[in-house]
């Protein structure tokens, strides 16, 4: 079974405005309709006490003389009138009851035939007859019952205290029912317009109350099971209570989203030291051996049988050594040699060194060189840096592209910044992409990226990839090593 | 105005004041002594007619005065003893009234005309019921019912009912249940019409009158009974009123026929026009009115 609570907000509060507004107009519109009938009831009321008193009062004489033909005319009036036909509260009948309670006059005299019993011939009347309105009643007595067609007015018709009869003005009850069927139509009537108004207009401001809660309620849901960009959460801002929520939701993804990049950084780079200690301890464990090898070929070439077949093979393994030799000395990379501190002559000949390869491949090469002298970092880790880089850009990038170098400072870093068009790293390579032997091309051994990213990292630099489908840039920051001189 | 000048001397302005009053007072004494404006006649009427129709009753005064040459005042009052008793007090001069009342006051009044009704100076009395009852067909099925009379005073519409009764040892109050007056015979008309009165006794000129205006009216009763002719209101004068006088009222009614002007006013009537009438004719009225008071007398301890 659906539960209430288990309904979103974007039905469940339009649903409540929704019925609030047919609630508050099906209340409203029963209760006019009975204030509207009741003022008509006691106007009409007021009306016949008024005429009842008038026509008791001038009945006293014919009643006296009993002179029944001057009480009909007398009787007769209210009805002769033109207006009063037109008007719905006419008095259906009136009827004069002498002393003894019989008929002495009345409009209807068919049906009440004079000196009849009134109530052998409308039972209605017997509560009067029974009990006729006192003499000084200051109003009519009102017999009024469910069961009745009409209902009764009674005043005292007396002369001097005596008692000379009874004047009962007999209302229908059907003008006021056709009054209150009109009223009743009308009022629904105005209270389907009224709620054709209010009803959609109702629901529309619920909906636009839910709309920021039902936004924040699906942005939320979007944060398993990866977070989202803060860019692609859309919501609505506000000073409202729903609005500060919103932006709290917004400061908080975008803290999520830090701490993510932060813990995938921590794990990308703990997996590099890891790599890096066992690669070092790898090569100086080769290294060891390698040395004693080579050293041991090299004698026995020197001293040993000059036997061409052994010399043969012994150049091969030489070879083979010498080639791990390379392999190893690239994996280690040391950056504990002190050299000369990097200047603008540098530059000149990394763009020498790379001339070849950037016309081999028709590169467009542009440099934005922001320091003036000599930077107290090394030079030649930085020229390796650096050269490294721009042959991977050159390499990169299409036939005829674009490669271009920025080097500026500030107070305590160097930053290097190459970029090249037209290459795109995935994102997911990008994590493996300073491992040893990940190779973005046939060509390279897979170690360039490796021996940057340990020197920027023995250096304590930070070396940052950014990749979109038509550009790459690696952007390099070296701390500067303040001379104490 | 000259009062009113700051100027103005006393003597000045109390000359032309008593010159206006002197005027004034010649004025009026020559009015007081003027033999050329008669004193106006004033006739009852009552409702033996269809006395409600003031326009209509207009045109007549005003054929009268023409042909009378003075001034007419008709007088109209709720019951025939008002103008009985006006007459005979001298506040009138003449009066249209029942064969009853002038049968009753025979020394008191003199005849002057007779209307002619169907060329006869004769109507009926109609004993009539509403028109839903169909099954009355004579006063005897009245007994202990609410009758309609119109006046005590009428012959139509009393005495020939009471008469009947009296034949029978019976009087109105108690062979009926109930009895009331109307004042007036179309009023019995209307009365026995809207069921009021289940039956009563009606002047047969009025109702024959009344269907011809209001047939819608009458058409809600029936007409039960006809009584035998008797004589018709007669229109009377008082014995004070000079001969002279007399003969010209006769004159100028009984010529009513003979001009475009009276035959026209006569149509309205519903009347042929009128004769001097003998006093006999409403001997039978007399007759009757004996023989109830008789058993009346008898009647009474």
């Amino acid at each position: 079974m659906l539960h209430l609570k288990h309904i979103s907000l974007g039905y469940k509060i339009p649903l409540r405005v929704a019925v609030l507004v047919i609630v508050t107009a099906s209340v409203l519109a029963p209760v006019l309709v009975y204030r509207s009938i009741g003022n008509l009831r006691d106007n009409m009321i007021g009306n016949a006490d008024s005429l009842g008193h008038v026509i008791a009062d001038t009945l006293i004489e014919p009643i006296l003389h009993e002179d029944v033909w001057r009480a009909f005319e007398i009787i007769n009036i209210p009805f002769s009138l033109p207006q009063d036909q037109n008007r719905n509260q006419g008095a259906e009948y009136i009827l004069v009851l002498d002393a003894e309670n019989k008929v002495f006059v009345s409009t209807q005299p068919q049906r009440f035939p004079i000196l009849t019993d009134p109530t052998t011939i409308e039972p209605g009347l017997l509560p009067i007859v029974a009990n006729p309105p006192e003499l000084h009643a200051p109003a009519p007595v009102i017999i009024e019952t469910r069961q009745l067609s009409s209902f009764y007015l009674a005043t005292a018709i007396q002369s001097d205290g005596v008692r000379l009869g009874t004047l009962i003005v007999s209302y229908s009850k059907e003008p006021f029912e056709k009054r209150f069927y009109s009223l009743t139509q009308s009022a629904i009537l105005i209270t389907l317009l009224v709620l054709a108004v209010l009803l959609p207009l109702g629901v529309y401001w619920a909906k636009k109350m839910a709309a920021p809660l039902l936004q924040l309620s699906e942005s939320m849901n979007r944060i398993t099971p990866n977070i989202p960009e803060p860019t692609e959460i859309e919501l609505e801002e506000s000073n409202d209570e729903i609005g500060q929520l919103a932006k709290s939701f917004k400061t908080m993804l975008a803290e999520l989203k830090g701490k993510e990049q932060l813990q995938q950084q921590i794990i990308v780079s703990d997996r590099l030291a890891a790599i890096g200690r066992l690669t070092a301890g790898v090569a100086h464990e080769i290294n060891n051996p390698l040395g004693g090898m080579l050293n041991a070929i090299s004698t026995y070439k020197r001293h040993g049988v000059q036997d061409p077949l052994t010399l043969k093979t012994l150049s091969i393994l030489e070879r083979g050594l010498q080639q791990i030799k390379e392999t190893v000395a690239a994996l280690l990379v040391e950056t504990k040699s002190q050299t000369r501190p990097f200047d603008l002559n540098d530059v000149t000949d990394i763009c020498t060194l790379v001339q070849a390869d950037l016309s081999g491949k028709q590169v467009s090469f542009t440099c934005d060189i922001d320091i003036v002298n000599t930077q107290p970092v090394s030079s030649t880790l930085v020229r390796q840096i650096i050269i490294n880089l721009l042959l991977n850009a050159i390499h990169a990038t299409q036939w005829q592209g674009c490669v271009h170098l920025h080097i500026w400072r500030d107070s305590s870093y160097l930053f290097i910044e190459v970029l090249n068009d037209c290459s795109y790293i995935p994102k997911e390579k990008i994590s493996y992409l300073f491992e040893p032997f990940t190779s973005l091309n046939q060509s390279g051994n897979g170690l360039g990226l490796w021996v940057i990213y340990q020197i920027v990292q023995q250096l304590g630099g930070v070396i940052t990839v950014q990749s979109e489908p038509d550009e790459t840039r690696f952007i390099i920051q070296l701390p500067l090593q303040e001379t104490h001189e | 105005m000259r009062s009113l000048l700051p100027s103005m001397k006393l003597v000045r302005l109390f000359i032309p004041l008593c010159l206006l009053l002197s005027l004034s007072a010649n004025s009026t004494a020559t009015e007081r002594t003027a033999p050329s404006t008669p004193l106006p006649l004033r006739i009852g009427l009552t409702p033996v007619f269809l006395d409600d129709q003031s326009a209509f009753l207009n045109k007549w005064r005003d054929y009268l005065q023409h042909k009378l040459a003075r001034p007419v005042i008709f007088v109209q009052r709720g019951s025939y003893r008002e103008i009985v008793d006006l007459l005979r007090d001298d506040k009138l001069e003449f009066a249209w009234l029942c064969g009853y009342p002038y049968i009753r006051n025979k020394n008191h009044f003199l005849l002057v005309a007779v209307p002619l009704y169907h060329d006869e100076p004769l109507y009926h009395s109609y004993l009539i019921v509403p028109a839903t009852d169909i099954k009355t067909s004579s006063l005897d099925n009245l007994r202990g019912k609410v009758f309609a009379f119109s006046d005590p005073d009428s012959n139509s519409g009393y005495l020939y009912t009471a008469y009947l009764l009296a034949k029978q040892g019976v009087v109105p109050a108690t062979y009926f249940s109930k009895s009331f007056y109307t004042w007036s015979h179309r009023k019995v008309v209307e009365a026995v019409a809207a069921g009021l009165a289940q039956g009563g006794s009606v002047d047969g000129y009025v109702w024959d009158t009344l269907s011809k205006i209001h047939p819608e009216l009458t058409s809600r009763t029936r007409v039960v009974t006809e009584s035998p002719k008797f004589g018709f209101p007669p229109i009377v004068a008082s014995r004070s009123v000079s001969k002279h006088d007399i003969a010209t009222m006769q004159q100028v009614l009984t010529q009513m026929a003979n001009n475009k002007e009276g035959a026209y006013l006569l149509h309205q009537f519903n009347l042929n026009g009128f004769v001097s009438g003998n006093p006999h004719l409403f001997d039978s009225i007399s007759d009757m009115y004996h023989f109830v008071d008789k058993k009346r007398a008898n009647a009474a301890p």
